[in-house]
């Protein structure tokens, strides 16, 4: 079996479904939650938040910083040029473009992250499109055989749950 | 609102083309069209057929530009801006002022290159040794503009796209056959689990905070352009607030414009309602009032200081040949917002719409007035010339607005224009399953104001 799953209606039934795959035995990384929108209200919508996509972002910037440093260092040395006086290599002007890839290389940063942080262009084990609908999917991807009807009892056993195994 | 009517309202467009669709794109495809032919022929018979001529180097071309990229203050900064602040109401409207920003920049990055009387020859402005010794000043603010306006670009568009993954989502669950394979790629396989949301949230905060202060660096390295000449009128600390503040003021009359339209024609009455014109018609008077406090500081300065070069240009627009557009420019980014916002009886979607036209059309006249009656009357005589604009750059002038107009109408065919999953994130009735809770939230509580 690839996948045991319920749909729920609103978000404190899914939050119900959860805690009962917690109390049949299942690890909080074992359990698939999706919903259309984050459901910050819940405990269950914040499994897995931990993140150090500001830290990321922070060094993207950095990054970002040494490379337009660099890229004003090498272009103004190479083909120095008397402007008004201008020192060759002249801080004031500089730090535009510095302040600008900056903030380019933060903003790369960040995004790179969420792509490979959040698993985006990667095939997913499973999926049901009434999420889209509204619906919150509590399931378990590849249930162990012998824990299946517990599982399968544990999703049904809230008001108004549709119960699906693929 | 339930999520299977607010799916069915706004992905509407997307699954159904009528006439009007096809009647708009033929339409402004047509003058696009037109203004590509009149380029080409730029292109072939030379620059000659521009009313760009020495000393005025500088006309329709760089005062659509200016424009543009104003007009591109609309979406990003201000979407960041009330993220930022967690402004419930921003919700509908988020996405309907991003896209300005993308589209807006593009149409106005274009500038530089019609600017150039031979664009083919454009690698000549590309560092690299040659034998013509051209060798490029990389303190120049062009380079500056450079940098400021990619930056800003690529910015904005990821801070457009971003969002835009769980709405693609959506539209893969409910679309077939190709439509259902192309939406699925866009959608980058995005199943909503929490720490899909989670991070997502994460990277849209962190892009909110960094391109608030891309976004006003863009428009002051824009007013740098002018600043750093040595020209009457343009050498002056004040540019770069003053060129800020006026952005940020056509970009909400755009945004206010567009809104008005999708409300009307993808019949967005219940998403986009009177309180979000409402809110954005006060923050219009704000521009509009701080936008007089600038223009009033500069001539106060420039009156004061009586310098003859700075009084020739002052006279010239305050009184003289281009008085009429001036106080056209005034009437249209001062009296207009300030009596139609500061009234609340005109603050409807009506009064919006007609302030946002007329701020509109001052705020191009600004450009224009900020770069011709300088450029036409500098230090000495001898470089004092008028300038009269050729059907080839109006044509190119007219026709921006017509490629916004057609760029905006296709986006809203293929991508919700309305951020879905934001709007379902803000009504509380599905999400906790018992509706009119205290945990009520602002899309709701808008809407007895309708």
């Amino acid at each position: 079996m690839k996948a045991i799953y319920g749909l729920y209606g609103d978000g404190q039934s899914a939050q119900q479904a959860v805690n009962r795959l917690r109390a049949n035995g299942v690890a909080d990384r074992a359990i698939v939650v999706m919903s259309a929108q984050p459901m910050e209200e819940f405990e269950f919508g914040h499994m897995d938040s931990r993140t150090r996509i500001w830290w990321i972002a922070c060094l993207g910037g950095l990054l970002g910083m040494a490379a337009a440093f660099g890229l004003a260092w090498i272009t103004e040395v190479s083909w120095p040029i008397n402007v008004g006086g201008l020192p060759t290599f002249a801080w004031w002007p500089n730090l535009i473009i510095i302040f600008e890839l900056t903030m380019l290389g933060a903003i790369l940063a960040t995004v790179v992250t969420l792509v490979v942080t959040a698993g985006l262009g990667r095939r997913s084990s499973f999926y049901d499109p009434a999420v889209s609908d509204g619906k919150i999917l509590v399931g378990v991807a590849n249930p162990p055989e012998a824990s299946v009807r517990e599982l399968e009892t544990a999703l049904g056993a809230i008001h108004g749950a549709q119960v699906k195994t693929i | 609102m339930a999520h299977s009517r607010i799916n069915n309202d706004l992905l509407r467009p997307l699954f159904q083309t009528t006439w009007r669709f096809y009647l708009l794109v033929g339409l402004f495809g047509t003058v696009v069209l037109t203004a590509l032919v009149a380029w080409l022929s730029q292109a072939y018979f030379g620059f000659g057929i521009t009313g760009i001529r020495w000393p005025i180097y500088w006309g329709f071309y760089v005062t659509n530009f200016v424009f543009w990229i104003g007009i591109s203050h609309a979406g990003t900064l201000i979407s960041a801006i009330l993220r930022l602040v967690d402004a419930g109401w921003r919700r509908p409207v988020t996405r309907c002022a991003e896209v300005i920003t993308v589209f807006a920049l593009m149409i106005g990055a274009m500038f530089p290159i019609i600017h150039l009387g031979r664009p083919w020859q454009a690698f000549w402005l590309i560092p690299y040794p040659s034998e013509r010794l051209i060798w490029p000043n990389f303190r120049s603010p062009l380079v500056w503009d450079f940098f400021a306006i990619n930056t800003y670009l690529t910015g904005s568009v990821l801070f457009l796209f971003l969002p835009m993954i769980p709405d693609f989502a959506v539209v893969r669950d409910k679309a077939t056959g190709l439509r259902k394979k192309i939406y699925g790629v866009l959608a980058l396989g995005w199943r909503g689990t929490p720490k899909q949301w989670n991070r997502l949230e994460s990277a849209m905060s962190i892009m909110a905070v960094a391109i608030i202060p891309v976004a006003v660096s863009v428009h002051t390295i824009v007013s740098f352009d002018f600043s750093m000449a040595p020209v009457p009128m343009w050498h002056t600390t004040i540019f770069g607030p003053y060129f800020v503040a006026g952005a940020i003021f056509s970009g909400i009359a755009a945004l206010l414009i567009a809104m008005a339209v999708l409300r009307r024609f993808l019949h967005l009455q219940e998403y986009l309602l009177p309180i979000h014109f409402q809110n954005l018609g006060k923050l219009l008077l704000v521009m509009a009032l701080l936008w007089g406090y600038f223009v009033f500081n500069e001539r106060l300065v420039t009156y004061y200081g009586n310098e003859p070069s700075e009084m020739g240009v002052f006279w010239r627009t305050q009184r003289e040949s281009f008085a009429p557009l001036y106080w056209t420019m005034v009437i249209c980014n001062f009296v207009l917002p300030v009596v139609l916002m500061g009234v609340k009886y005109f603050r409807t979607i009506t009064g919006c719409v007609i302030a946002s036209l007329g701020v509109i059309v001052g705020m191009w006249l600004e450009r224009f007035l900020i770069i011709v009656p300088s450029l036409g009357h500098k230090y000495l005589p001898y470089s004092f010339a008028t300038y009269r604009p050729q059907p080839v750059e109006i044509i190119i002038a007219i026709a921006t607005f017509a490629a916004m107009t057609l760029l905006y109408v296709l986006f809203a065919k293929f991508v919700p224009i309305i951020s879905i999953w934001e709007l379902k994130a803000g009504d509380p009735t599905d999400r906790l399953g018992h509706p009119h809770s205290a945990a009520v939230r602002p899309v709701l509580m808008d809407r007895p104001r309708d």
